[in-house]
């Protein structure tokens, strides 16, 4: 059983209300030197099996038509302790 | 003339929507989003709440809920839809409409009246309007910004597409103080504030809502 790790970030042009209010917290609660917070989704999609090219192709299918909005949001998918994403 | 209004699990104005479109003069049919049969209606409301309890983002399950696979195809073949707040976000997740609503501004549950200005007279929606008309009906969300990028709102723009647009202060961030829009056709509509809620002085702070159903009704007397 392999993780497959999906990524959703808001696009760096539409604005982010909820990172923005994690930024003013820290800055109240005294954390320093932030210069702001952008949120977004962890997905920890567990696979049957072998994790293919073919698989992830298909989670990334996955990720565009349910996992994010990609007119708001951009992803990433990688496997699970690999180093780059794939 | 027989309107659906669907119901999906954390739906919470059907039964106004419903009313309004009884109060217009229509036969309100109720349609389930785990059925895939439109009951031979003629046009279909998406009702305003928090489908799916808005799990993963507002809309984005209910869109592929059985009942919308029907309502997607039939709205790009000319099918009259009608989305209201989390309808809007469904219609705007189902692609029928471009760009998205987000989280508002402000970071608060909006509630109040909100005064709009009917830009758009020729969608199937909105012909009982004046063009230029300021109507005051319900607001209430919490994920009521529409964005979209700026290609995309020039465009609505320039084709005339913004049906109605937030009068004095914005109550979410909304790019260009969009508060609805519709598709090319004119017939799918969406909006976050609520016309249904705006039928009877008894329950709302005016009736300028119901010009959304008469709209829709005489548009389809006429055409049937």
């Amino acid at each position: 059983m392999a993780t497959v790790v999906v990524d959703v970030m808001p696009k760096q042009a539409i604005l982010d209300p909820q990172g923005q209010a994690v930024a003013g917290a820290l800055g109240r609660l005294g954390f320093a030197g932030i210069a702001g917070v952008r949120q977004g989704k962890r997905f920890e999609v567990e696979i049957e099996g072998e994790v293919t090219e073919e698989r992830l192709a298909e989670l990334r299918r996955a990720a565009e038509t349910l996992l994010a909005n990609t007119v708001i949001e951009d992803f990433t998918v990688r496997v699970e302790g690999a180093e780059t994403e794939v | 003339m027989r309107i659906g209004v669907v119901t999906f699990p954390g739906s919470l104005d059907d039964r106004d929507a419903a009313r309004a479109v009884r109060v217009a003069g229509g036969e309100a049919v109720a349609l389930w989003h785990a059925d895939t049969d439109l009951r031979s209606v003629d046009a279909v409301v998406l009702p305003g709440g928090f489908s799916y309890g808005d799990y993963l983002r507002a809309g984005a399950i209910a869109r592929f809920a059985p009942i919308m696979t029907g309502i997607i195809a039939a709205a790009r073949g000319g099918f009259p839809v009608l989305g209201i707040c989390n309808g809007f976000q469904v219609l705007c997740e189902s692609h029928l409409l471009p760009g998205a609503l987000v989280r508002n501004d402000r970071r608060k549950f909006v509630c109040r009246d909100q005064r709009l200005r009917v830009e758009k007279t020729s969608t199937f929606w909105t012909s009982d309007y004046a063009a230029g008309q300021e109507i005051v009906i319900p607001i209430k969300n919490g994920e009521g910004g529409y964005v979209a990028d700026d290609s995309t709102l020039d465009r609505l723009e320039g084709e005339g597409r913004v049906v109605v647009r937030y009068v004095g202060d914005n109550p979410n961030g909304s790019y260009r103080d969009i508060a609805g829009i519709s598709n090319e056709a004119g017939n799918v509509v969406g909006l976050m504030p609520h016309p249904e809620h705006a039928v009877e002085t008894l329950c709302g702070p005016t009736t300028d809502g119901l010009g959304f159903f008469t709209s829709i009704l005489n548009r389809l007397v006429a055409t049937s």
